[in-house]
């Protein structure tokens, strides 16, 4: 490989970093442009160092696989990677809260650390996650190759370049002061190019498909992708003050700045943490259980019911604001509705275990998917209840909302992505079993044991800090001031601490269950009571 | 009639019917005779590989 077209690509864009930097209107601007100077300059020496003129001699190309899937080794990698930094900046995040001392001023305070956290499990993890799993996925089910032979490798760096840039920019402290979508214009613009590559990349491998029908995970891992493109142009419509400063102003102004922006947050839970994740469901545990899916025409019913209603239900995070009311009982309603969709795809992925129970019992990665699911159910009926007005009069603002986010986000995103994880690493690198199978069942177990701990304490905090907040005496005084429920809180800060150290230390038996099984490792252990033993070959 | 107002009154009336037509007819379509057969065919699609 000479990698002349990348190394010029690479060079001019750190040219025009450094430009950037020499020119830049203020000095944020200039600090982020040298940090992606280097790590272009980075890049380049890196594919420098990689020439390889052989192939170039001996005259051929090396022969293409069937399908491409080195770039899905990199995902899977850079998925356990940055779940390890997301999980560990989390934990960091809930000591600062518990622990006002552990605020570094002014690079790692908690309004720079948590958009870090929030963006780390998100984007990094999840979004490295899902466009491995996709690229995989999207191949078996057309038996088709990745399209656009290398376009696959731009997604992937691009999008790395893309949560680096975003990164540093927070600790930086650059920011658009949009939850779940900080970075900046110039950023947001990075990430737009690169998802164009990601929609074509994934939507021509599915026109040169050689199977007739679209999968259903397919269906799912599209309207993600369309979806967030749509999501993420619309809401980060905004004028730069100078196209070299690190400042612009949204196109929206008041409730419709508000609005939008909730409209892209919740749809971003919809599509990024729901669908694309579903598209995971439908494709990993028929895989894994070895059966297929419960009932195929219940997950089209799911898919089309969920993209149509979840769009309409981002208002709920505006209850009792300059929101219209009528669009506040609309957002209210579609998320009441969403319930329906929610459950009957949970049903169906629990119910393609049905004949097959028992792999619950003795295969940790099918128990670890199906908690998952489980995980999917409750998060998707306690979202519903707390959009209810009057329930939402007494959760929102408290940490109710954090533990509800979190037993979907661990709880769900989590588990079904460790699940694939589990499946995909064997596969792609042609290793019989992983290195241990009942290191999975620790890493179940742990990872479980945390987010109970973690939703239910943020239950009894937030429903302490709901009461505390509208509590009056007989004269209509408030009796707590806000700073004392801010210190009623510690001992559920601290525990919430726990409950997400023990779901990193899950994270970290994965990180080296994952790595000693692409080195080839095979930990000499005792079966899952109850699991099959391994074949005798034929007589 | 103001933009605000004029698609406020598009969403709840012709938009939301079109919306309502479609899923209904995606319901339909699901349960059109020989769908069954379909449907059991393309789950079976993961496993045939790998």
């Amino acid at each position: 490989m000479k990698y002349t077209f990348e190394m010029i690509v690479l060079g001019v864009g750190a040219f025009l970093a450094l430009v950037g930097a020499g020119f830049a209107q203020d000095r944020l601007f200039g600090a982020h442009m040298w940090v992606l100077f280097f790590v272009l300059l980075g890049g380049t020496v890196v594919l420098l160092r990689r020439i390889d003129f052989r192939a170039a001699v001996a005259g051929a190309a090396p022969p293409q696989s069937e399908y491409f899937d080195e770039v899905v080794k990199y995902g899977v990698i850079a998925t356990v990677f940055w779940g390890i930094v997301g999980f560990l900046v989390g934990v960091i995040v809930a000591l600062q809260l518990a622990f006002p001392d552990l605020n570094i001023e002014p690079w790692f305070n908690f309004g720079r650390t948590r958009p870090l956290h929030t963006s780390a499990v998100i984007f990094a993890f999840g979004g490295n996650a899902l466009i491995a799993t996709s690229f995989y996925v999207v191949q078996r089910t057309s038996r088709a190759r990745l399209f656009g032979g290398n376009l696959g490798w731009f997604v992937f760096w691009g999008y790395q370049l893309f949560i680096v840039m975003a990164a540093t920019g927070y600790l930086l402290g650059i920011t658009q002061s949009r939850e779940y979508a900080e970075p900046e214009w110039y950023v947001d613009l990075l990430l737009t190019i690169v998802w164009v590559a990601y929609l074509v990349a994934f939507l021509g491998t599915i026109l040169v498909r050689k199977e007739p029908h679209i999968y259903v995970a397919n269906w799912f891992y599209l309207a993600f992708i369309v979806t967030i493109a749509m999501l993420h142009i619309v809401n980060n419509l905004a004028v730069p003050v100078s196209f070299l400063g690190s400042k612009s102003y949204s196109a929206f102004s008041g409730v419709q700045d508000a609005l939008t922006q909730w409209w892209y947050g919740h749809n971003a839970v919809g599509f990024f943490l729901t669908a694309g994740f579903l598209a995971m469901m439908y494709y990993f545990i028929p895989k894994q259980v070895n059966r297929p899916v419960y009932s195929y025409r219940l997950s089209i019913i799911h898919f089309w019911a969920l993209i149509f209603m979840y769009i309409w239900a981002g208002p709920h995070h505006l209850h009792y604001t300059a929101l219209p009311d009528w669009a506040q009982t609309l957002g209210m309603v579609f998320s009441v509705m969403l319930w329906m969709p929610s459950w009957g795809g949970m049903i169906n992925g629990l119910m393609t275990l049905s004949g097959a129970w028992d792999k619950v019992r003795t295969d940790p990665i099918v128990r670890m998917m199906i908690m998952a699911v489980a995980f999917y159910g409750m998060a998707t009926f306690e979202g519903p209840m707390m959009s209810i007005k009057t329930v939402n009069s007494l959760s929102h603002y408290t940490d109710w909302t954090i533990g509800h986010v979190h037993s979907g986000a661990l709880g769900w995103n989590g588990l079904i992505t460790f699940g694939a994880i589990y499946y995909l690493v064997p596969k792609l690198w042609n290793r019989e079993r992983l290195y241990s199978v009942r290191m999975v069942n620790w890493h179940f177990w742990l990872a479980t044991l945390g987010i109970v701990v973690y939703a239910a304490v943020m239950w009894v905090a937030g429903i302490q800090q709901g009461l505390m907040w509208r509590e009056y005496d007989d004269q209509g005084f408030l009796v707590y001031s806000f700073a004392e429920s801010v210190a009623a809180m510690f001992p559920y800060y601290v525990l919430r601490a726990v409950g997400g150290g023990l779901f990193l230390a899950g994270a970290l038996l994965m990180a080296f269950n994952v790595t000693m099984t692409i080195l080839g490792r095979v930990r000499d252990e005792a079966p899952i009571l109850g699991a099959t033993p391994v074949p005798q070959p034929a007589e | 009639m103001e933009t605000y107002t004029l698609m406020r009154h598009f969403a709840d009336s012709w938009g939301l019917l079109a919306m309502m037509l479609f899923f209904l007819g995606v319901v339909a379509f699901i349960f059109r005779p020989g769908a069954k057969d379909a449907a059991h065919q393309a789950a079976f699609i993961p496993l045939k590989e790998d």
